[in-house]
């Protein structure tokens, strides 16, 4: 479980967020949704301590990361696994490699038991066949699996993807979808994800925290949704004509 | 200005700080060391060897063509070719060129880097970016360079043979003469000092300006051409300093 408590964050006088207290749940996969501008990515880097808050505590457990000094900071990170938007995977390296690389940078593993746990990666997020190949020889949804393969190889207790839909056609985006929830709830670990696709919202939203302007304007999970008369949410979810036609059809029928 | 020079300068003093510490594994940053001391000696032989090569042969054909008529006798091509080799062609010239080839590629391979989020992935699995994206770079380059520089010193002094003395402007015995005439070994020490030296220029100046890029591939480009422009004005700073202090 993280917590982030009164989080708040300013660049030179412009105060980016004010205030935002909320948990993300283990097992769940959390998302932080919002307009562009509202303040999304900055909350992710702060809760992955890519930065540091103005002011405000964020919990990781029984863990105030607020406090920690650089060493423990790097020692916390090794509980961590991130699905970064372009996915950042080791140009140089192969597939292979690039999932193996936490592996030989942390572990002391044998390369036979490497090799074993690099193989069990690529077959969870389906990859078999690609292993030598490189980032710039497979496709955006496939780079997007070899980076959450990387970032689950270690075990992590905390998982955060960034956009991990974009740029993504909505068939693959929802195969990613559905593996990161799968992830999840199989290793039981605590999943934040920032993310602008309604189609994730409806389908993994599990607990959705929208973020306006630097403040959380909404908190609910994917069922939630619908029923809600927030105005902010209803704005930002059904901001396309066709999806509030539908959303009135829907709630017609009821 | 004078305030932006002591940011930078305190932000490099800073990202060094940074680099020195116990590496995550050894074994990780050893392959990262080879690969680099692969990269910038093996990759740059070629380019390094041709200057080298050309810069002796030019050398020797114009002095061996200015002392013709002169009472200076001919041996002193080979002293003259000799040393202005060991003493400055060889280690400036290579290290200028490397600051172009080798500089210009640390800070667009880190940069980008940057750019793509790979060092915030490093971050997030707890790799010190610092240490592990710049301490094999330099040491390999620490390494390397001042290879690099004896080899074009010996390259020049056998373009310089191979320019006079097939096409007959000056014998191979009075070219061999002067090579082992007036020989002081300190000169080679002062080669290696200036190597070393330079190579710390094109390797560091070029990462710091990588490591904190910001923006797009305009800015990238910009960092990529300060890398080079900030190593070059650096050695040859520095040149100059050596050359007051060692001589």
């Amino acid at each position: 479980m993280i917590r982030a408590v009164d989080i708040k964050k300013s660049f030179d006088d412009v105060e980016v967020l004010k205030g935002i207290s909320t948990v993300f749940e283990k097992g769940k996969t959390n998302l932080i949704i919002g307009r562009s501008g509202a303040g999304k990515t900055v909350f992710l880097k702060l809760l992955v301590s890519l930065m540091s808050p103005t002011d405000g505590d964020i919990w990781y457990d029984d863990v105030n990361i607020t406090t920690l000094n650089k060493r423990e900071l790097i020692d916390l990170r090794k509980d961590i696994g991130m699905l970064f938007q372009g996915s950042a995977l080791f140009d140089s390296m192969t597939v292979e490699e690039n999932i193996r690389f936490p592996l030989d940078m942390f572990t002391k593993k044998t390369k036979k038991e490497k090799q074993d746990r690099v193989d069990e990666m690529i077959e969870v997020v389906n990859l078999e066949g690609s292993n030598n190949k490189y980032p710039g020889e497979i496709s955006g949804g496939m780079q997007k699996r070899v980076g959450i393969a990387r970032s689950i190889v270690l075990n992590p207790k905390y998982l955060f993807c960034d956009e991990p839909n974009s740029g993504l056609d909505p068939k693959t985006s929802l195969v990613i979808d559905e593996l990161i929830q799968k992830i999840t709830r199989e290793n039981k670990i605590t999943t934040i994800i920032n993310t602008h696709d309604m189609n994730s919202v409806m389908e993994i939203g599990e607990k959705i925290n929208l973020l306006h302007q630097g403040r959380l304007a909404w908190v609910g999970n994917k069922d939630e949704v619908l029923e809600s008369d927030n105005e902010l949410l209803q704005n930002f979810i059904f901001a396309s004509p066709f999806l509030q036609r539908l959303r009135k059809r829907a709630m017609n029928n009821k | 200005m004078i305030l932006s020079i002591f940011y930078h300068l305190g932000r490099f003093v800073n990202l060094f700080r940074l680099m020195i510490s116990k590496p995550e594994k050894f074994s990780m940053y050893w392959k990262e060391t080879t690969r680099q001391m692969n990269d910038i000696g093996v990759g740059s032989l070629i380019i390094v060897g041709l200057i080298a090569l050309f810069i002796g042969a030019v050398a020797a054909m114009q002095f061996a063509y200015q002392l013709e008529g002169t009472f200076v006798p001919l041996y002193y091509t080979g002293y003259v070719v000799r040393d202005m080799t060991i003493i400055e062609l060889a280690p400036t010239i290579t290290c200028l060129v490397l600051a172009g080839k080798v500089g210009s590629n640390i800070a667009a391979e880190i940069g980008g880097m940057r750019q793509k989020e790979q060092i915030d992935a490093l971050e997030i699995m707890g790799v010190n970016t610092a240490a592990y994206l710049i301490a094999p770079k330099l040491i390999a380059a620490l390494f390397v360079v001042p290879l690099l520089v004896a080899i074009s010193a010996f390259i020049s002094i056998m373009g310089g043979y191979l320019a006079v003395v097939p096409t007959g402007m000056i014998t191979e015995s009075e070219y061999v003469l002067g090579l082992r005439t007036f020989f002081v070994p300190y000169n080679v020490f002062m080669m290696f000092v200036k190597g070393f030296v330079f190579a710390f220029m094109l390797s560091a100046i070029p990462a710091y300006q990588g490591y904190y890029v910001k923006g797009g591939s305009i800015e990238l480009g910009k960092a990529s051409t300060n890398a080079v422009v900030f190593s070059d004005v650096a050695i040859l700073l520095s040149d100059y300093v050596i050359a007051l202090m060692l001589t």
